[in-house]
């Protein structure tokens, strides 16, 4: 178990130094002055350079500037914007929980969508249920998701009326920020408008989140169904069933476990997707997550925010794809032997 | 498999909790209901209106935050009183004595508390910080103040005397008539001299004009660039305090976005809709769209520095070459008027016969073949790259320009950078020709003549035709030092006779602009030659 991890850490350590040596090298490939690049100062005065120049170990080799990176990245000293002259480290991790929220949501989602359905859909007493769901599951699949996202805010918001088209928030509502999580920092504030600020931002919610969670959903319903066939067919099961359990009992004691057990991994495996769609979502949404964020620094030519927004976008969906690994082998002791980590 | 259910069960929980928030709603703060959200097309550049020339800057930060000396009334058009409650002129028009009002307060915020009220040492400082270089804000953000500088306030303004606290006197080198239409801009609004103190001592002096006090209807609460703005009403204003505990700036360049958002009420009133939307939102039953005559004017300059620009037939030949029915149709979709002078036909000095604009191709090749380019010649035409309310689609009347200037044989390139860099350049007068336009600050003519054609625009760069002509010149100087009216128009229309003639630039059409907003909303003023002002804006219920 220890062994495993290990092996899983190494794994993200190396990792990590790939991202950081290209973040590093994006330094010298972005055009315009390298110093400019780091430090995200754009008017950078003699005396000024000198000192720089020294701090960022300019002077000697590129393995030395490398290492002097790391030092400011792991202080967090991550340069400043060239648009708005503020820290991006401080912006980065202000973006991130607004991403985090809404995935997190999106994928709670689809949890409690998707396996009740992909359970019904592989029940073979039920085959009239299978195609149907099989039918929508293709359908949501197949189905890009800013149309989708357009087609909702054209019926739901212009039409009907009853979803706000942007944000997570209405500006209306000054909610002081603590922990990011609009949610939570709604229920820790100390306002007056506390419900109110509440229900805005719950409309605020869904649209986004029913989105989000088509693809995971549509993902999630497929696999479910196949490992539940798989497990259904299984000779333990029909010894249960010939014991005399009832289909409930067969499911919760023996099928269950070991059919979710692919569901995880295959989350694992679509967590990138699932970022890649949550800045596509934040983008027609307006969420103010780390994709919007980062869109936006690609758009203005921030260069050290994009460098900072790809670290952490990428280090998320390594940190979650080793976690969703790590779950996965604490259910499956199988998994454990696998000699290597992988990604 | 415990912990996978004990996770879902506190996810559960949780939102059981917020739906139970969620459900008591009775208990309604009535914020919703007095605060007003206006959707804006972009960030501000700064908080003082001193130091730009955007629109945007101007509806986003001057009637919110600050007064002015003096103002204009946005019906009659005429200069009223602000913080001066009375203006006395000497009657060769060179001293100007404002008398103040008494118990006028800046803000109280976080970062500032005024001891004191409003005096004449917050009058002075602001136009010090202006007109001396030597004055301690006078570098502070960029130390360039581009409309004084285009109306020459400091060569105008020989002294500002302090008579006591309430009583200042400005003494003008020259007999100025439009000195107090300028006083009256959104430009010329009052900084705190107090808080100005107070930044010297803490050693933050660009903060003056980051987070901004002044003494109107509202103070400035928050900003995030290229999110929002937001503003909290003034308790201590001066006049009738507004209805509205905030105001909010909901920043959103993209006009379908901004169009989404008043329709689902996350904006109670839009700024610059599309002109491809107006047909659409006059039809719904819940907006209310009136157009404004706004004071501005589109037109195709030429750099008369370049040739072949610099023959006035070339130039007289390519104005001919404006098909201004198609420009107004394909670009303004018919919401602008044709322009038939630089003036548009709203100002009291507009002459009705004063330009007679024809589309005629036939002309515009003869006169090409009498200027010696019967075979026609290549040039550049620069669109400019933003949407203004002046000029929707610069690109796009570019197009239209290059279709006919194919006719006559003229191979038109489109030529566009991003607007910091094609600001540069033009003021560099890298171009052949360009298509920009000109929103007024004031209702004086003079605003539209002085910065935009004058000798000392050429030099400044403000002048896109880079031409200087002394006749009109000189009629719009007389013009400026004249007092009687009938007399000024006289000049103005002598000045655009001159224009015609010389055809430094081809005025193409006024746009109207729109205000749309829903219909729980009244009282919004835009004010024709500046910003937006919410003061005595009501909501009702949406």
């Amino acid at each position: 178990m220890l062994n495993y991890m290990l092996r899983k850490f190494y794994l993200l350590i190396f990792v990590t130094f790939g991202v950081t040596v290209f973040a590093f090298s994006l330094n010298y490939l972005f055009p315009g002055d390298v110093l400019t690049n780091m430090t995200g100062n754009q008017a950078i005065s003699t005396e000024l350079h000198q000192i720089l120049i020294e701090e960022y170990r300019l002077d000697s080799n590129v393995v030395f500037q490398y290492f002097s990176y790391i030092e400011r990245l792991v202080h967090g000293d991550w340069g400043v914007s060239f648009i708005t002259n503020t820290s991006i480290f401080e912006q980065v991790f202000t973006a991130l929980p607004a991403t985090i929220e809404l995935a997190m949501y999106a994928l709670l989602y689809s949890f409690i969508v998707a396996i009740p359905l992909g359970i019904l859909a592989s029940n073979p007493d039920r085959p009239w249920l299978d195609k149907p769901i099989l039918a929508l599951s293709l359908i949501g699949f197949s189905m890009p998701i800013f149309w989708l996202a357009l087609i909702m805010i054209l019926v739901f918001s212009i039409n009907l009326g009853w979803f706000p088209v942007s944000g997570r928030l209405s500006l209306i509502y000054d909610i002081p920020v603590s922990t990011g999580f609009i949610l939570i920092d709604i229920l820790m504030s100390e306002v007056t408008y506390k419900a109110e600020a509440m229900f805005d931002a719950l409309t605020h919610l869904i649209m986004p989140t029913f989105v989000l969670a088509a693809y995971p959903t549509t993902v999630l319903i497929r696999t479910t169904r196949q490992s539940m066939h798989n497990v259904l067919d299984t000779s333990y099961v029909k010894a249960a069933k010939a014991k005399g359990l009832s289909d409930f009992q067969v499911l919760k004691r023996h099928a269950l476990r070991n059919g979710l057990l692919p569901v995880i991994q295959m989350l694992g495996i679509h967590f990138g997707t699932l970022i890649t769609l949550a800045m596509v979502t934040e983008v027609i949404f307006s969420w103010p997550g780390i994709g919007l964020w980062l869109v936006d620094a690609i758009h203005q030519r921030d260069y050290p925010a994009i460098q900072g927004g790809l670290m952490v976008l990428s280090g998320m969906v390594f940190v979650a794809t080793i976690l969703f690994d790590v779950v996965y082998m604490i259910f499956d002791p199988l998994a454990r032997r696998h000699g290597h980590g992988k990604i | 498999m415990a912990k996978i259910k004990s996770l879902l069960n506190s996810c559960l929980i949780m939102l059981g909790v917020s739906s139970i928030a969620a459900c008591d709603i009775q208990q309604d703060s009535g914020l919703a209901s007095k605060t007003l959200l206006y959707c804006s097309e972009g960030s501000p550049e700064s908080f003082n209106p001193q130091l730009v020339t955007s629109g945007t800057t101007i509806d986003a930060v001057s009637q919110q935050i600050y007064n002015r000396l003096v103002k204009i009334d946005s019906d009659s058009g005429q200069v009223v009183s602000d913080i001066a409650r009375k203006v006395i002129v000497s009657s060769d028009a060179m001293r100007y004595r404002f008398y103040l009002r008494k118990g006028i307060k800046f803000h109280s915020t976080d970062y500032f508390t005024p001891t004191r009220d409003l005096n004449s040492s917050d009058i002075l400082f602001t136009f010090s910080r202006i007109l001396h270089s030597d004055h301690p804000f006078h570098e502070v953000s960029g130390g360039q103040y581009p409309f004084f500088e285009g109306i020459g306030l400091s060569q105008l303004i020989e002294q500002i005397i302090v008579v006591d606290d309430l009583t200042i006197e400005f003494r003008l080198v020259d007999p100025q008539a439009s000195f107090l239409a300028n006083m009256a801009t959104d430009f010329a609004v009052i900084l705190s001299a107090e808080y100005g103190e107070q930044l010297i001592n803490e050693n933050r002096k660009e903060q003056i004009d980051q987070m901004p006090i002044g003494s109107g209807p509202f103070k400035f609460k928050e900003y995030k660039r290229d999110h929002y703005i937001r503003y909290a009403k003034n308790d201590d204003y001066w006049q009738p305090e507004s209805n509205l505990e905030q105001i909010i700036f909901d920043i959103t360049p993209d006009n379908s976005t901004r169009l989404a958002k008043l329709l689902t009420k996350e904006c109670d009133v839009l700024g610059y809709p599309s002109a491809s939307d107006v047909g659409f939102l006059e039809k719904r039953s819940d907006i209310d769209i009136k157009d404004s005559t706004s004071m501005n004017v589109s037109y195709w300059a030429f750099n008369t520095e370049v040739p072949p620009f610099h023959n006035p037939q070339v130039r007289k030949a390519l104005s001919y070459a404006v098909d201004q029915s198609a420009i107004i149709d394909a670009v303004y979709f018919g919401l602008a008027q044709p322009a038939t002078s630089l003036l548009p036909p709203t100002s009291w000095a507009y002459n009705a016969d004063s330009y007679v604009s024809q589309y005629n191709l036939e002309k515009a090749k003869a006169l090409l073949v009498e200027a010696g380019f019967p075979d026609g010649f290549e040039m550049d035409i620069w669109a400019m790259p933003v949407q203004r309310v002046y000029n929707p689609n610069a690109s796009k009347m570019a197009e239209i320009l290059q279709q006919s200037l194919k006719e006559l044989n003229i191979k038109a390139n489109i030529v566009t950078y991003d607007w910091g860099t094609f600001r540069k350049k033009l003021a560099n007068g890298e171009h052949d020709s360009v298509l920009i336009g000109w929103l007024a600050d004031n209702s004086d003519p003079d605003n539209f003549y002085r910065p935009l054609l004058s000798c000392a625009a050429a030099m400044s760069g403000s002048n896109r035709s880079a031409w200087c002509n002394n006749e009109f010149d000189h009629n719009v100087k007389r013009a400026l030092s004249t007092a009687d009216q009938a007399q000024r128009k006289v000049f103005y229309t002598n000045a655009e006779n001159v224009i015609r003639d010389q055809v430094p630039l081809v005025p193409i059409a006024h746009a109207t602009r729109h205000k749309v907003q829903h219909k729980y909303i009244s009282n919004v003023n835009i004010n024709p030659y500046g910003g937006i002002d919410f003061s005595a804006t009501q909501k009702g219920k949406p």
